[in-house]
């Protein structure tokens, strides 16, 4: 029984991983692009997952609000690139950090204003509502297997994009010298603006899908983008293999690691140990993990060949 | 040394702190007493950061994790039972300077943006630890006693537990003031400009900056204590990063790498988040608890085109103090 619980968990954990993946690829291109430290990147997952449930709760069509949703999403970036972002990239970090922690203030502000304090609803879509039996006697919801699919798609999808694409060739010209693209006649800024959008819309689809998952709030980006950020030191900035691996790390880890180790512990230290210790060891696991990274490589496993 | 329009408003502000015990006292109204305690709390807090984020430049996201280790260091003992001050406040001080140690040998590894998340996550790893520890507390957090230090000066008097937190505030921007203005502080303020250089000239920057993020740590876990006497109360909260964030707002308001601003810019911002709510309310009912909807715009611009802080609107006749 044991073992089942663990292949459950461990697919709890990658598809958590898939929402890790999908805001800190966005994060990650651009801080290593821009070189832009992005506190509201918290703030386009929520976003996401509010325009999502708004226009899901309005039209009942999941693949609608998710039509809508994406346009949307890539609005509300570009918006922020061009309005707060722009006037920062020379700017040190201390003012980035301050900037957009602003940010997050007006933004978590803004949607208590127009939806309320409480959580919005917003449930699994009918056509993705069920479980298949992923082994004998252990159904899984489908909702969660389509996450994961997602997730690699969208790994692989970028992953053409910047080894393969015109724009990605542009992209990690620019993360290593961007004067010298400049130079050479690139738009860099609408560059960019294009990648922003880009993270927004990945964050948006994070928040889309984690909607049903977890509740639809004020703040919901917040503990998202710490973890985002976890998952970028421990890749490397500017790395999206990088990203693809430490988030699915991170996610299975931190999952199986609050349902496991209270039993694990239990078999070598007293049940009432356990159940007070385990849940304190569990949550600080990743962080302890990130420090190990650090120590052995201060510029996290894949670091970016560029700048 | 200091110019002596600064040294005014330093003072001034010293005699403001020290007289609105009296003048509440004579009005009958408390409640500025617990708020001007609040406000040399976080200056406590703000100034302790100020010495690595403005006069060593790392920019150290996660502050708060040593005020919720020096009030869980009063809240546990007092769990137990245990209200000696003198107790509490030296495992405070020691607990925050190891904590300080350890993370900070940890982050300093790292430099620019790395440093910044780290400080963060290793910040809100001590949020979670302070959540999962449903011994104390958990979530809900921890009603705690507040010190005893010696007989005959009971804390639960306020007007005593308010000339403590006084006189810990000017202990600690006297010691702040002989840190920034000896050698090591040339030397952290030195890493700042140029740490390249100052490797090259043969001084071991690590150790130096190792040595300025654990003074700071230990000064801010001494304003976590006294946060825990003020509010009889531990919580997780303390240490969540949004009040990392505002302590460095605090610092930016009041003027980065001066010595007293961030003083100053706790009281601004406390008083902000004091004030505009009850006038946002006078205007508009119900719009008080959405006071960061101004605020966050108000950061941005105050990011943009304030750097100076309150600190440097003040007429200075000397180009640099300290």
């Amino acid at each position: 029984m044991t073992w089942l619980l663990l292949v459950e968990q461990t697919l709890n954990g990658a598809q958590f991983g898939v929402f890790l993946f999908l805001v800190s690829a966005g994060l990650t291109l651009v801080l290593g692009i821009m070189n832009v430290v992005n506190l509201a990147h918290g703030s386009l997952f929520m976003l996401g997952a509010y325009y999502a449930a708004t226009f899901f709760g309005l039209t009942g069509s999941f693949l609608l609000a998710l039509v809508i949703m994406v346009p949307l999403a890539l609005i509300s970036g570009i918006v922020i690139e061009v309005v707060a972002l722009r006037t920062m990239y020379d700017r040190d970090h201390m003012d980035q950090v301050l900037a957009t922690f602003g940010l997050i203030l007006f933004f978590n502000e803004s949607v208590r204003l127009v939806w309320g304090p409480e959580s919005q609803p917003m449930p699994v879509p009918d056509f993705l509502d069920g479980s298949v039996e992923i082994l004998p006697e252990a159904p899984y919801p489908v909702f969660r297997i389509v996450v994961i699919l997602v997730g690699l798609a969208v790994g692989a999808g970028l992953y053409f994009l910047i080894t393969r694409t015109k724009i990605g060739m542009l992209i990690r010209a620019g993360a290593s010298n961007r004067a010298m693209v400049g130079a050479l006649g690139v738009n860099i800024r609408l560059l960019y603006t294009l990648v922003f959008g880009l993270g927004a819309i990945l964050a948006g689809l994070a928040g889309m899908m984690a909607g049903p998952i977890q509740s639809v709030e004020p703040g919901m980006g917040e503990d998202m983008l710490i973890l985002a950020f976890v998952v970028i030191v421990i890749g490397g900035i500017g790395s999206i293999r990088g990203a693809v691996i430490a988030s699915v790390l991170i996610g299975i880890v931190e999952v199986v690691g609050r349902s496991i180790l209270p039993f694990a512990m239990a078999n070598f230290m007293g049940e009432d140990a356990a159940q007070t210790a385990g849940p304190a060891v569990a949550s600080m696991l990743i962080y302890v993990l990130m420090a190990a990274v650090l120590f052995f490589k201060p510029a996290g496993l894949f670091p970016a060949q560029a700048g | 040394m200091i110019d002596r329009i600064k040294l005014l408003f330093l003072i001034g502000g010293i005699v403001v702190c020290a007289l609105v015990p009296p003048v509440a006292g004579a009005a009958g109204d408390d409640f500025y007493v617990t708020l001007f305690a609040r406000i040399m709390i976080f200056a406590i807090a703000a100034v302790s950061l100020d010495l690595i984020l403005g006069f060593g430049g790392m920019i150290s996201f996660g502050h708060a994790a040593y005020l919720g280790l020096g009030a869980y260091a009063v809240g546990i003992f007092s769990f137990y039972g245990i209200n000696d001050g003198f107790l509490q406040f030296f495992v405070a001080i020691v607990g925050s300077a190891l904590v300080a140690l350890v993370i900070g040998a940890i982050c300093l590894r790292t430099r620019g943006i790395y440093f910044i998340m780290i400080t963060l996550a290793l910040t809100q790893m001590l949020y979670f630890l302070g959540i999962s520890l449903e011994e104390y507390g958990g979530d809900d957090g921890l009603n705690t006693d507040r010190s005893e230090f010696i007989a005959g000066f009971d804390l639960y008097e306020e007007v005593n537990l308010y000339y403590l937190i006084l006189g810990f505030l000017i202990l600690c921007v006297f010691i702040m003031h002989r840190v920034i203005n000896s050698r090591f502080g040339m030397v952290v303020r030195g890493c700042h400009a140029n740490e390249d250089r100052m490797q090259a000239i043969g001084f071991p920057t690590f150790r130096y900056k190792l040595a300025a993020f654990v003074i700071s740590g230990t000064m801010c876990g001494i304003a976590g204590a006294l946060l825990a006497n003020l509010t009889e109360f531990v919580t997780p909260e303390f240490m969540h990063w949004f009040r990392s964030g505002e302590i460095m707002i605090m610092v930016l308001v009041g003027g980065m790498g001066s010595l007293f601003g961030p003083a100053f810019g706790a009281a601004a911002y406390l008083l902000f988040e004091e004030w505009v709510p009850d006038l946002m309310e006078a205007v508009a009912t119900g719009t008080g608890e959405n006071w960061h909807f101004i605020f966050g715009p108000l950061l941005v611009i105050l990011v943009l085109f304030a750097k100076q802080g309150l600190w440097g609107l003040i007429p200075d006749r000397s180009r640099r103090d300290g």
